[in-house]
């Protein structure tokens, strides 16, 4: 081996690492067009998948006759029930929860009943139609405290209570000096990625199937996938296409078992997109909830007790209930120090459209209702808004209501300090009617214009929780071609539009000290990365690519060391006359599974922001304008500050988004906004201005010090913009979405149950 | 090649599928669509430009947005055989000779975007805004991308993309 001499102070800056605004990866051909998603997919004599839905919310099935369908022009292929070769069901959560079409009964309106291929997808959909059912209508349920009754119909073998938690900490008798109570509704907010629900299934020569598809977690769609289609998972290979969004959604299947079986089957390539309406039925959304709360305080407004009562509507199927529901539980106090609390969290099994995983799971619920609760004790103290939360605020070293301590910064009094402190907007002149809430929709001169502030904190684990068993794996090729040395890292993480591989790309040219880092994509080739969620993969894949990353320059320090080299002073390319290739698995340090007291340290990190929302409120017409959000989040460390902002302000536009729009309005089991003229998200024009205090107190075990960014921002949002219009109204808005008539009209929304809070729901009592 | 009729003819044709004429991106194409086909989707499957992206299909969401003779269309609500020997401008037509266009550049370097599948029709309808008001506010801005959804809520940086934009051409 010949060695170039070496080079004093040889080593340049290297551009794109870790702490540096860095634009996205996979930018410029997002910009062009030239990125391809899931559903611009193509491939020459491919045949196209549709799906036939079920009408009612729970009925049995007594007939099905697809030899009709079958007949039809074009088409290739009817598949129901009997024709899935492996296992009959599946679920992100619980494998035997879901079935893959219909096996005799339907228990949710857009349930799959069967799956067509056909030569276009105007054959295909005649197809679906051309099936003939025979459905015995069955008496449903829908409201999820009546589901979870003793006497309530079974709706799944696996009976309704798809998960409870009770958490009991210190005195459940504790008595205070200053108690305030509420009865909180939290209404279906739909994750609405603009990308539909997509896929191409491609068969393999060797039997088994390549799937392109878009989804959160890759390994994870593998292990449901292939027991499925009755094969081993080494004949089945996934591949992430570009990610139209995600936010939840894509965490559960959708297309993949479907194209699959219908690519095996006809042994051509299928391609699944789902319509506009066809993705409200076919993805889960966030839970609804009703939350029954008690705070207990001193007459100082020092929290004494938090009792809470909270049903989470599951839907028809499991999902990631049981996940959402013991977030929603032991993040039931807040992020506030509380002696001494009762908590009761069930998921309840309806016939409602199924539910799972949405930013923030199952922490925007709880928190929409603790937030609530801390402003009526700080009026029945005499605090403001701001006092009460800093008072209260956990330090480092507190533990919350499941006793675990907090370790890495706890700053709440700080954050809620720093976002009170950032400047507040002008008082709107309204010069112009577009400046008033409802725009040029509002056809008053704004004389019922009221101004209100409010402030909401909130707090969230980062990565995965109670025992669970998470990891994600990075493998890093470091190499030297005629341009010099070039790492290629591999991962299975899924982007999504979050930033992941930008970070990867930057820790990567951080450790190995080298510009040229290309990624490969992401597949089912390398280990699992573990989903997309749970603001997780900074940490996890994030850890696993700097382990890899500080591998691969170990091994390059041993090649110096025998050259007799100092590595520092030599170029990398004459180490490497051979590849270095490092595949590493990082794991977080356990956490402990969930004792009957709900008791245990079950979580590895915690994410915290603080919201203050500025609004104007017209109380004559019930419209609303989000006037700024002022937002201080402690993200540990911002690896690439750019994507940090993006995160707050697009997690900040979801948030706002359920306050005062978002609702998913279901009827007698049935999605009636199932579309974008119906289903609203925020404009340009909604989009209030943000201003973001980015705060950097390193976690002492995320890498960098970095902790999640992406879930927090929707978490107190939400909240604080009720709180600001309960301020400009002094109505007690309840429920969330806020609706024109709410705030007009003060409707009541109590479900007209009795549950006293921090009481098993399963005992309720009308009236 | 059919020949060139007016609008009005052309409401005539059909109801089998017919050849169109169309300038896409400064090319002359003919597509052989049912007159009921949306240009949204002659575009996509029969032209493979899948850089312009259907999301709502029912135009709500200003994903497809594509420019007609220069002026912003959802190509969801347009039917193929109404754009005859129209100029058609998707967003693969825009960078040229290798450079980004100026809205492209602005948008990589403001971070306007996430999972980037609203991306084509925010960058065309702020096209289309700069060639009648060069130098935009961002209120011009906004009103320009009103009717492009972006669930990511990259709208701050959308703003910021419109307003460098212009002043990115002036220079």
């Amino acid at each position: 081996m010949t060695l170039a001499p070496p080079r004093p102070g040889a080593r340049v800056k290297v551009r794109g690492v870790i702490g540096e605004p860095a634009p996205r990866e996979d930018a410029v051909p997002k910009v062009k067009g030239e990125f391809q998603y899931a559903s611009d997919l193509w491939r020459e004599g491919m045949l196209h998948g549709a799906t036939l839905r079920s009408p009612y919310p729970f009925a049995r099935i007594r007939k099905v006759d697809v030899s009709a369908a079958a007949k039809l022009p074009g088409v290739r292929a009817v598949l129901t029930q009997d024709d899935v070769p492996g296992k009959k069901t599946y679920g992100l959560m619980d494998r035997d929860d879901q079935p893959v079409l219909a096996d005799g009964y339907v228990r949710f309106v857009g349930e799959p009943v069967a799956v067509v291929a056909a030569d276009t997808i105007e054959q295909a959909r005649a197809a679906t139609k051309a099936i003939v059912l025979e459905y015995e209508v069955l008496e449903p349920t829908f409201d999820p405290i009546a589901a979870i009754q003793p006497s309530a119909a079974k709706l799944h073998p696996k009976g309704n209570v798809l998960e409870r938690v009770r958490i009991l900490h210190g005195d459940p008798a504790a008595k205070a000096d200053v108690v305030v109570e509420g009865e909180y509704e939290f209404a279906m907010q739909d994750q609405a990625a603009l990308g539909p629900e997509a896929g191409l299934a491609i068969p393999r020569e060797d039997g088994g199937v390549t799937l392109h598809v878009a989804t959160q977690w890759l390994h994870e769609d593998l292990d449901q996938l292939a027991p499925c289609l009755g094969l081993p998972e080494s004949k089945v290979r996934i591949v992430l296409s570009g990610v139209g969004g995600a936010f939840g959604a894509r965490e559960d299947t959708s297309i993949q078992i479907h194209a699959c079986l219908l690519a095996l089957k006809t042994r051509r390539a299928v391609r699944m997109t789902y319509g506009r309406e066809e993705s409200f039925f076919g993805h889960v959304h966030r839970h609804p909830a009703r939350l029954f709360y008690a705070h207990g305080a001193t007459k100082k407004g020092e929290l004494v007790f938090v009792r809470a009562t909270i049903v989470l509507d599951g839907g028809a199927y499991a999902s990631s209930s049981s996940a959402v529901v013991a977030n929603a539980g032991s993040f039931a106090a807040g992020p506030y120090r509380v002696p001494n609390a009762v908590v009761d969290c069930v998921g309840a099994r309806t016939n409602n459209p199924p539910t799972g995983a949405m930013r923030g799971f199952g922490a925007v619920q709880s928190c929409f209702a603790y937030e609530a609760q801390m402003d009526k004790l700080a009026k029945a103290c005499g605090l403001d808004a701001v006092e009460i939360r800093m008072r209260n605020g956990l330090v480092e070293g507190d533990a919350i209501i499941t006793s675990q301590p907090l370790v890495g910064s706890a700053p709440i009094a700080e954050i809620v300090r720093r976002c009170a402190s950032l400047p507040l907007p002008e008082t709107a002149a309204h010069r112009d009617q577009s400046e008033l809430p409802g725009g040029h929709a509002n056809v008053t001169r704004g004389e019922g214009v009221v101004r209100g502030v409010g402030y909401a904190v909130g707090f969230k684990n980062v990565c995965y929780s109670n025992g669970f068993d998470d990891f994600a794996t990075a493998r890093v090729r470091l190499f030297a071609d005629a341009e010099g040395p070039l790492a290629r890292v591999h991962t299975a993480a899924a982007e999504v539009g979050q930033g992941i591989n930008t970070v990867q790309l930057q820790i990567a040219r951080t450790e190995l000290g080298i510009e040229r880092v290309e990624l490969e994509t992401a597949d089912t080739n390398v280990g699992s990365a573990g989903s997309s969620s749970a603001s997780r993969q900074t940490w996890m894949t994030g850890h696993a690519v700097l382990q890899a990353c500080r591998e691969v320059r170990q091994e390059l320090v041993r090649r110096a060391e025998r050259e007799g080299l100092t590595l520092d002073r030599t170029d990398l390319a004459d180490l490497l006359d051979r590849p270095i290739e490092k595949t590493v698995t990082y794991r977080h340090q356990d956490t402990e599974k969930r004792r009957p007291d709900g008791q245990s340290r079950g979580h590895v990190a915690f994410m915290f922001a603080a919201h203050r929302a500025v609004v104007d409120v017209d109380v004559e017409t019930g419209l609303v304008k989000v006037v700024q959000v002022a937002t201080a989040q402690d993200v540990g460390k911002a690896i690439n500050p750019l994507g940090v902002i993006g995160q707050i302000e697009g997690g900040i536009a979801q948030g706002v988004g359920l306050a005062v729009m978002e609702e998913l309005i279901v009827e007698k089991g049935r999605i009636r906004n199932a579309s974008f003229t119906d289903y609203l998200i925020p404009t340009i024009l909604d989009m209030p201005p943000v201003i973001a205090d980015v705060i950097e107190h390193p976690h002492p075990d995320g890498p960098y010090g970095a902790k999640g960014v992406g879930e927090a921002p929707t978490i107190s949002s939400t909240a604080a913009v009720v709180a600001a219009i309960r301020a400009a109204t002094n109505r007690d808005l309840e429920r969330v979405p806020v609706r024109p008539d709410d705030i007009v009209f003060g409707t009541s929304s109590r479900s007209g149950w009795r549950i006293a809070p921090g009481d098993d729901p399963r005992r309720a009592v009308r009236g | 090649m059919p020949p060139t009729i007016d609008r009005r003819g052309a409401a005539l044709r059909g109801p089998s599928a017919v050849d169109v004429a169309l300038e896409v991106n400064g090319e002359r194409v003919v597509v052989h669509v049912p007159p009921r086909r949306t240009l949204l989707d002659a575009l996509r499957e029969q032209l493979g430009l899948t850089g312009t992206k259907k999301v709502c299909d029912e135009g709500t969401c200003g994903a497809c947005t594509v420019l007609v003779d220069g002026r912003p269309v959802y190509s969801c609500l347009t039917l193929a055989i109404a754009c005859e020997n129209r100029r058609v401008e998707t967003i693969e037509g825009l960078a040229k000779d290798g450079e980004l266009h100026p809205v492209q550049r602005a948008f990589v370097d403001t971070d306007a975007f996430q999972c980037g599948f609203c991306t084509p029709g925010q960058v065309m309808s702020i096209v289309a805004l700069l060639r009648t008001v060069p130098q935009p506010t961002e209120d011009d801005v906004k009103r320009a991308v009103a009717g492009n959804l972006c669930r990511c809520g990259a709208y701050p940086n959308i703003v910021a993309a419109g307003v460098s934009a212009g002043r990115r051409k002036r220079t």
